[in-house]
């Protein structure tokens, strides 16, 4: 079967999610990859959205974070201060999902401004849960489509923090997870590389150049001494997805949103 | 005692000029119709409070209610930017909008602090993060038994919250379920509360354990079927996703937005006639 970049960027992401690990899902991409994930290779995967519900098993994509579809098919749903205080802090959330705006070497990512805080170029729409599922999940994956402005040398901004400033950034800041373990994109797959924690691309997508990533990443990116090739979308892994989108679009009247 | 009031009469009663307002509501739940009114009321220089300030505080800021913002996600979810919020910001129109921003966790513990009556809320957070760096209210706290050093933010406390709930009882007592976001903590967090729902009945019949708000605990309570659209109320209404989608294009410029407003809140006595314009249009379409 043929499939886009985008669906290439989805499966590779699903394929990371272990079968019955507790998920904390952003809305948008992390929320598709997840669900294609429970939906394919983890079944037994467990999806918390940050609205409250926890074990969310939703039919079609929600739209919102607080889409009824979700409460409607969770195992429970809770208040938000609970979600943070009892599930996130609480130290029970194995990954955090993330999506960004842009991001750093280290997996730090900015989802706040372009530009100065206070004379801002273009403001987005901030934080939301990422700072805290960031620090608190025990990994946390990054998901988002790979260019220059959104893969940059200097963040304007850190709202989340990934690796900090590489090496022990995180042991040094006394923060509980690991930190991000991946990021996903529609060209590859990067990881913290030992000891620097700096990202460096260790899996290519069928098809991509090492010259196409290189042009796609704001500072000098490195690659692993083994990169391996992602294997193709498999047809269980793309119908699944289409059925997803379809049904999504048809409930919803509109392609999910991955604002 | 709450009073079952019109919603004209209590955003007339409980919501003043230079007050600090949260109307909240996690996607779901969201009081649209007391935001028009307070618009159509003309209140101004408030300070908005709200997790997620979506299309309610477009609007809010878009006509100048507004002096202070303080959130932790601005966006139309699902869809794109708040333009509103964002000319605001960048371009101080219609005038410049103070914004103090934090993460959910920070503003979801600081309404559960409120609520308990205290002072600030602590919990693990903003490590590594830049957001203390422009906002000086985030702050930190050494824990007096372990040493460990902890995200300390102030509690919000609103002068009035107004919520969207499913039902009421004559007496004022409140239902509500599905996703509950922060409701429940922003009405006790506040001085004053204001809740709208959907139908007003003899008996709540509510499960043990319901999320029920004492009519005592209550400022006044509304009868506004289908108030939190474009948001919905589980059971009763569905999300209108096409309007979420409609607003980007509204909002984007300054004369459509202003023009909006204008036939459909100000040109409007009340919800269920902007309601019934909508409608209209829609099926004009």
């Amino acid at each position: 079967m043929t499939y886009t970049t985008n669906e290439m960027m989805t499966v590779a992401a699903a394929r990371r999610l272990k079968n019955g690990s507790v998920c904390f899902v952003g809305i948008g991409l992390p929320s598709k990859a997840a669900n294609l994930a429970r939906l394919t290779s983890s079944p037994d995967v467990v999806l918390i959205y940050e609205s409250g519900p926890i074990g969310a098993k939703p039919s079609v994509l929600p739209l919102s974070i607080g889409d009824g579809e979700l409460a409607e098919t969770a195992d429970t749903v809770v208040p938000t201060g609970e979600i943070f205080r009892y599930w996130l802090q609480g130290g029970r959330i194995d990954v955090g999902f993330l999506g960004a705006a842009q991001v750093d070497r280290f997996g730090n990512i900015n989802t706040t401004v372009v530009g100065d805080y206070h004379q801002p170029k273009v403001r987005l729409p901030g934080a939301g849960g990422a700072p805290e599922i960031a620090g608190s999940a025990k990994s946390v994956l990054i998901i988002l489509k790979q260019s220059a402005r959104s893969f940059v040398d200097k963040l304007d901004f850190i709202t989340s923090v990934g690796h900090g400033e590489g090496g022990d950034s995180r042991k040094r800041l006394g923060l509980p997870g690991a930190g991000p373990v991946g990021i996903i994109t529609d060209l590859c797959i990067m990881e913290p590389e030992a000891g620097t924690h700096e990202f460096v691309v260790t899996a290519l997508h069928p098809g991509v150049t090492r010259e196409q990533v290189i042009a796609a990443t704001g500072w000098p990116i490195r690659f692993a001494d083994a990169v391996e090739n992602t294997a193709e979308p498999t047809e269980v892994e793309l119908t699944a997805l289409r059925d997803l989108e379809a049904r999504t679009a048809a409930a919803h009247g509109q392609a999910p949103g991955e604002a | 005692m709450a009073e079952i009031l019109s919603l004209h009469d209590a955003v007339k009663q409980f919501v003043n000029d230079g007050d600090t307002v949260a109307l909240e509501g996690f996607t779901h739940l969201i009081p649209t119709a007391a935001g028009h009114e307070i618009i159509r009321q003309g209140r101004k220089d408030l300070t908005l409070v709200r997790m997620t300030p979506d299309l309610i505080y477009d609007q809010l800021i878009g006509a100048g209610c507004a002096r202070k913002l303080i959130f932790s996600w601005g966006g139309n979810p699902g869809v794109g930017s708040l333009h509103r919020l964002r000319d605001a910001v960048e371009r101080q129109w219609p005038h410049a909008l103070e914004i103090e921003e934090h993460s959910h966790a920070d503003l979801a513990n600081a309404y559960v602090a409120g609520a308990s009556g205290l002072p600030f809320a602590v919990l693990r957070a903003y490590a590594g993060s830049d957001l203390p760096k422009v906002n000086p209210l985030i702050k930190t706290v050494t824990c007096p038994f372990t040493g460990e050093v902890l995200a300390a933010v102030p509690s919000v406390r609103p002068d009035i919250t107004v919520i969207h709930a499913q039902k009421a009882d004559r007496q004022g007592n409140v239902l509500l379920w599905g996703i509950l976001g922060v409701q429940k903590e922003a009405a006790l967090a506040a001085k004053r509360c204001i809740v709208t729902v959907e139908e007003i009945v003899d008996d709540l019949n509510a499960p043990m354990n319901a999320c029920v708000l004492p009519t005592w605990a209550l400022s006044a309570v509304c009868h506004v079927p289908g108030g939190a659209h474009p948001s919905y109320a589980h059971g009763y209404t569905e999300r209108d996703n096409r309007f979420y989608q409609a607003w980007d294009p509204i909002a984007r410029d300054r004369e459509t937005f202003t023009a909006w407003i204008n036939e459909y809140i100000h040109g409007c006595a009340d919800f269920s006639e902007f309601q019934a314009k909508l409608a209209a249009a829609s099926e004009a379409k």
